[in-house]
């Protein structure tokens, strides 16, 4: 049993242009202390996988089937009340806007003890001990000053590293961390990147990073999932994925990167490689591969059967009949 | 040699109190691609916004095609404004929604008196062709088209009078990967056809030396670094540009995690209040006394066209004397 079981999960929205399938059939696993990339493109439904572990989607509209299980105990079914205990407590989340996340009005080191007054109910001035030292733990310089000011005066990877403070306040077992870098520049996300590892380091918090950005996903995550309208078409611990990538898709994006015409030698009339057409419509769920129309390597059987994922290494899975020939360099 | 399509000599842009630029020159040759890379708060979109005065220069002189349009009237700027057009980063908000994308990309043709309605809807039809759109999109809004389409009817719109320059903020950085290498690939194409002259304003590094002939580097309202594109991904000489680059994702787990990252400490200071000396030197790993008080110029070594600023970059004409075990590796 892994520390987190997410089993056929699918999830479905109820919208006024009819019902969208966000997410269809997805399996995966979290071990203690491993950090896991959710990677795709907009639309591809790793957002709303790793949020239906909290149970944040909006709960009038969502349809969600199949099993979520943190420790072996299932989240779906569990009553709003103790789901209340779990999410920021066992399960926390850090999201991608650290400017709207952070409430205006109150300092940071309020909005740091808040959590750690609901869940554990330390006194005023435990939590405000607490709240410094999380800071210290996230990197930020003269803490003790730092607790006193509002989010206006920090800077956006400054306020990053509260939102993670603030995350890690109770010792998550499962940190979720949605585009956690993508607002940030280049040289602050660095930084922010070395604070998730060593967060795992040292507290050895399992976290499930949400990303568009295979760079991210090959400088810190030890095993990824590329989703693809849906569904995972391919999971493989990152070494493995970024040598030996046998979905076309996940291929096609290492290809489409800029750094990889540029890698691929100098000349006038370099190219990036393309993925032909579009992604199609969340509202239908075609009986082929959904991936078929833009695939290179399509052929006949693609149109009679959706592929489902198929073991090719010892953690290597992917969803595909015409696989990447091993070998075969991104 | 040629007249430069756009020279900037000495641009200064204070918001009030802000200095978004602070002293600025640059050239951008006949069909030459020039990428200014910053991070935020550099700067680098005022540039832009000043080259098309959509903001008014504090000071400083902007040349197009050798006439000084600093001073000009808004009447007077008029006809020139056909040489030079702009995309811009959002799709979304860049399109009018009640606009029919016939009507968008030929707004220049009739505003330019180029043409009469009547006549413009063939170049219209044979623009959106050269971008990639069939022509039943005319009739169409922007909110029926995808992200990757509406940035081809953003190129359609800026291209199709044919301008000697383009000014581009952040084109595809709203993009998906598969989509952007696209619209990059698109605008490879038509910059090597139509032979215009860009100005390419980003924060992504491998989207410039995937396309641009020349780099220049913003920090805090100035150039650091400026030179041709391989040259100065081969060798960067400024402190600045060297964490910039190393700090960059890279889409390759084994180099990802091998490197040497240079982490910068601190946050970019507030352009309310530069630093004196370089402005660099309050995160600068290599900082000595000399540039907390004397601004180091833009030099050249080897006196080619790859100058950074940076007093280590010419030792001998320091303005201290020599200190010792201090010297920048390229």
């Amino acid at each position: 049993m892994s520390l987190l079981d997410i089993t056929d999960l699918t999830v479905g929205f109820d919208t006024e242009d009819g019902h969208v399938h966000a997410v269809k059939e997805v399996s995966l696993s979290l071990e203690e202390g491993e950090i896991l990339a959710l990677c795709g493109e907009s639309g591809c439904g790793k957002t709303v996988t790793a949020m239906s572990v909290p149970r944040l989607l909006p709960p009038r509209t969502t349809r969600l089937t199949g099993s979520i299980r943190l420790d072996g105990r299932e989240l779906t079914t569990l009553p709003e009340p103790q789901m209340r205990q779990v999410r920021g407590k066992e399960v926390s989340v850090v999201f991608q806007e650290p400017m709207t996340s952070l409430n205006p009005s109150f300092t940071v080191g309020f909005q740091i003890a808040e959590v750690l007054r609901r869940h554990e109910n330390l006194s005023r001035g435990a939590a405000r001990r607490r709240a410094v030292e999380l800071l210290e733990l996230v990197g930020i310089p003269a803490p003790a000053q730092r607790i006193k000011e509002y989010p206006h005066q920090l800077s956006g990877g400054m306020r990053q590293r509260v939102m993670i403070a603030i995350a890690v306040a109770c010792s998550p077992r499962v940190l979720i961390a949605d585009e956690p870098t993508t607002a940030l520049d280049v040289t602050i996300q660095a930084g922010v990147l070395d604070v998730f590892r060593d967060l795992r380091d040292r507290l050895g918090t399992a976290i499930i990073l949400i990303t568009h950005d295979l760079g991210v996903v090959a400088d810190i995550a030890d095993r990824a999932v590329i989703m693809y309208a849906g569904r995972a078409a391919e999971q493989a611990p990152v070494e493995e994925l970024f040598a030996r990538p046998l979905h076309p898709y996940t291929l096609g994006l290492m290809k489409a990167l800029p750094a990889a015409a540029v890698a691929a030698g100098p000349g006038g009339r370099r190219r990036l490689a393309e993925i032909p057409g579009m992604v199609p419509s969340p509202l239908a769920d075609p009986a082929e591969c959904a991936f078929h129309a833009r695939c290179p390597s399509g052929q006949d059987d693609c149109l009679a059967a959706r592929p489902s994922l198929v073991r090719h290494g010892p953690a290597h899975l992917a969803a595909c009949f015409h696989p990447a020939r091993s070998g075969e360099q991104p | 040699m040629n007249e430069p399509v756009l020279r900037i000599d000495s641009l200064v842009k204070h918001y009030g109190q802000v200095r978004a630029v602070d002293g600025l020159s640059l050239t951008i040759g006949q069909g030459e691609v020039l990428g200014l890379v910053g991070e935020s708060g550099s700067g680098k979109s005022t540039v832009g916004k000043c080259v098309l005065r959509l903001t008014e220069p504090t000071s400083g002189t902007i040349t197009l095609g050798g006439r000084d349009v600093t001073h000009l009237s808004r009447r007077a700027m008029r006809p020139l404004r056909r040489d030079v057009h702009m995309v811009f980063q959002d799709p979304y908000s860049s399109l009018n929604p009640r606009f029919s994308i016939e009507q968008i990309v030929s707004e220049p043709l009739l505003r330019h008196k180029v043409m009469r309605r009547r006549e413009a809807g063939e170049r219209v039809a044979a623009m959106l062709e050269k971008v990639g759109l069939r022509t039943e999109m005319m009739s169409r809004l922007p909110h029926e088209l995808s992200g990757g389409q509406r940035q081809r009817v953003g190129l359609a719109r800026a291209l199709v009078l044919e301008p000697k320059l383009v000014v581009a903020d952040e084109p595809v950085s709203a993009l998906d990967v598969s989509v952007q290498a696209s619209v990059l690939n698109l605008i490879t194409d038509l910059q090597r056809d139509m032979g215009f002259s860009c100005l390419f304003i980003t924060h992504d590094l491998s989207v410039v030396e995937f396309l641009a002939d020349r780099i220049a580097v913003m920090y805090l309202g100035k150039i650091v670094e400026t030179g041709p594109t391989a040259e100065l991904f081969a060798g960067p000489r400024h402190p600045y540009t060297q964490a910039l680059l190393s700090a960059a994702p890279v889409p390759d787990p084994a180099r990802a995690r091998e490197r040497r990252r240079i982490v910068l400490g601190g946050d970019v200071p507030s352009p309310l209040d530069p630093p004196a000396g370089c402005r660099f030197h309050t995160r600068c790993p290599l900082a000595f006394d000399a540039c907390r008080t004397v601004d180091p110029a833009l030099t050249d070594p080897r006196d080619g066209d790859h100058p950074a600023a940076c007093h280590l970059v010419t030792p001998e004409r320091r303005p201290d004397a020599a200190v010792p075990g201090r010297t920048l590796e390229y």
